[in-house]
């Protein structure tokens, strides 16, 4: 790891903003969306200084070698195995004169030399090598010049992680009782193989980051914001999925449970019942009606079982700050800028189906990205735009704040409430108010 | 094709009975067609492709989507890619994937006045270019690839997205309909905002 001789680190940060006052309990300050200041504090310190952040799923690092660049905030990583196969993440940033290393997005290589002086570095950050290495002095030890490390990295069923923070918890204490809700997504997939394939959706929105998190876990949007999907599903006569968001959401069974450390689901599977019900009630995606003839025919009791793999897991599962499992799709929230996001919808197959199944699979996993997120996304950029107004100073999350009877205290300790009540936002704010009120950056 | 469809599944806008494994195996065949070296057409056959492209840009660009629609024939796929060379549709996503459903299921999206995502509607302009010809020696249909920039204006922002189109036109008793859009973007798999206007 390379040495900090001279940290800037460890310095005293000038005129810390005192956080308190902009996360209020029903409300939040619009500062923290539009605030550069703000923004490269929570690139330190949300964004791996203090927790884990979500990097790669192991499936996209299939073998020993394989190595995979992500962001971790806005530093440039690269996920590695090593020849053994063991996970480890570098910054990809040469510990020269700061080149990137890698720029490519995903391969194999035991080693990686960086293009401008040619230093060579291990696919596990050792220093093995500088051209005409007589020019450094005694004094110049390659051991001190490795690449930076990142220092923890951990895997949760193939969902790896990272954090720069030593004394972080380990990532299923950090997850709590989102796990659970991983293992339920993760063991749809027969014997738990899930794979993420290469072509994914990168969407990109002007706002910031956290519109999208709050967006994830808002039960309160969808029967306005997606009225075209609802729409367009009606086209033929009775409406589909997600058409029960348009009844009273607050009355159905579906709910929202808070799950530590900023994480929250949403549970729609109460508006479904039993196998084949995903199915039947998915909008008709290319292929259906011959897909289904064959699938039943050939698979008889098991088809339900195989038809509703197709289709999604009915959770919306989001683990601050950067995960958002939705769908079948693990969802990624890359911040670019303040008021510049990417969103990249990481589609997935599953093991042990017939190929037919995942085909299907990928027809789903189209039909949100075209009709139903862009309008979410437009309506994050017409947030942003909103926020130009300065003496509009505050962004409400006050719904079921007061409503009695709402909010309940399951068996295992679990808060749940309405689907639309908007205590994920002030759940994952406490959070956030934690992370970016800690002294130093590291 | 339509001889595979049982009549109860006739009508394509609402039924997808036909795409199947065959399906997908003929895409991938005409699809790696539309990447080979083609002989010299000649000037009428390029005329003749020209002339089709430039009708179908201009009922898109000035936002004839029914009219547009009426163009594909019922066994039809509107394909944008996001793998560069097109990928494997069987296990990779795609910007759009419409058979003749989904496309009238987009052209209706689009007219429901509710999209937010098209409040204001996008503006575009296209420029076609570089057209070559040749025929399918399996299925005598049209092969068309041309360059294309298409230029969008939407929100206040004016953005760029140039790539090329593969056109499958088949000969009908109304003239040439298109069997298969295949747009290729040259970024596809790269990030992009609101990719809801129509290439
Ligand atoms: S910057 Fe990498 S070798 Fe000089
Ligand atoms: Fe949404």
């Amino acid at each position: 790891m390379t040495v900090q001789r001279d940290s800037m680190a460890a310095a005293p940060a000038q005129g810390r903003t005192a956080y308190a006052a902009l996360v209020r309990e029903d409300r939040v300050h619009r500062t923290l969306y539009t605030e550069q200041r703000i923004f490269d504090e929570e690139m330190v310190k949300v964004f791996g200084g203090r927790s884990w952040v979500y990097l790669a799923h192991e499936s996209q690092l299939p073998e020993p070698n394989s190595f995979r660049s992500v962001r971790m905030g806005l530093r440039p990583v690269i996920v590695t195995r090593d020849r053994k196969g063991d996970l480890h993440a570098v910054f990809n940033r040469c510990s020269h004169r700061a080149a990137t290393l890698c720029r490519e997005e995903s391969g194999t290589a035991k080693s990686f030399q960086c293009p401008y002086h040619g230093w060579t570095f291990r696919n596990t950050g050792e220093l093995v090598g500088t051209p005409w290495p007589r020019g450094y002095g005694e004094s110049f030890d390659k051991s001190e010049h490795g690449l930076h490390k990142v220092a923890r990295v951990e895997s949760y069923r193939g969902f790896i992680f990272g954090t720069l923070n030593e004394s972080a918890p380990s990532v299923v204490d950090w997850l709590g009782p989102a796990a659970g809700w991983l293992d339920y997504w993760i063991d749809r997939a027969p014997g738990g193989e899930v794979i993420v394939r290469s072509a994914a959706h990168r969407m990109g929105y002007r706002g910031n980051w956290k519109l999208a998190y709050d967006n994830a876990g808002d039960g309160y949007h969808p029967a306005f914001s997606h009225r075209s999907l609802l729409e367009m599903a009606s086209r033929m006569g009775d409406s589909k999925d997600m058409s029960y968001f348009g009844v009273s959401p607050d009355e159905g069974a579906m709910r929202t449970y808070m799950l530590g450390n900023g994480h929250s689901v949403i549970d729609q599977r109460p508006n479904y019942d039993g196998p084949g019900s995903f199915w039947a009630n998915q909008r008709p995606q290319p292929g259906r009606e011959r897909f289904e003839e064959k699938i039943r025919a050939e698979h008889g009791a098991d088809a339900d079982r195989l038809l509703d793999l197709t289709i999604g897991s009915q959770i919306n599962l989001s683990i601050f700050p950067n995960l958002l499992v939705i769908g079948n799709q693990i969802q990624v929230i890359e911040p670019l800028g303040v008021d510049r996001t990417q969103l990249t919808w990481n589609a997935t197959t599953v093991g042990g189906v017939p190929p037919e199944v995942n085909t299907m699979r990928m027809r789903t996993q189209e039909d949100f990205p075209a009709f139903g997120e862009p309008d979410d996304q437009a309506n994050f950029e017409e947030v942003q735009r909103g926020l130009a107004a300065p003496e509009a100073e505050w962004i409400l999350m006050n719904r079921g704040l007061d409503v009695a009877g709402w909010q309940q205290v399951g068996p295992d300790g679990v808060v749940s409430s309405a689907a639309t009540d908007e205590l994920h936002m002030r759940r994952y704010y406490a959070a956030w108010l934690d992370m970016m009120s800690e002294d130093t950056a590291r | 094709m339509s001889s595979r469809i049982p009549p109860e599944y006739a009508d394509t806008s609402s039924w997808s009975y036909h795409v199947d494994e065959q399906f997908y195996a003929e895409l991938a065949r005409q699809s790696a067609l539309l990447r080979e070296d083609w002989p010299e057409a000649g000037v009428t056959e390029i005329v003749e492709a020209q002339s089709f492209l430039a009708r179908e840009a201009r009922l898109i660009d000035v936002g004839r989507f029914n009219d547009w629609l009426e163009q594909f024939t019922d066994d039809c796929l509107y394909w944008v890619p996001v793998t560069a060379g097109a990928g494997d549709p069987t296990v990779e996503v795609s910007h759009a994937f419409d058979d003749r459903r989904r496309l009238t299921d987009r052209v209706y999206w689009l007219r429901t006045g509710l999209a937010f995502s098209q409040i204001p509607a996008s503006r575009t302009r296209r420029v076609i270019g570089n057209v070559e010809t040749t025929v399918d020696p399996v299925t005598g249909e049209r092969l068309v690839r041309s360059n294309v920039v298409v230029h969008e204006f939407r929100a206040g922002v004016t953005k760029t997205y140039p790539g090329w189109y593969g056109h499958v036109l088949r000969q009908t008793d109304d003239g040439w309909r298109i069997r298969l859009k295949q747009v290729n973007l040259l970024d596809s798999d790269q990030i992009h905002e609101n990719l809801t206007l129509v290439f």
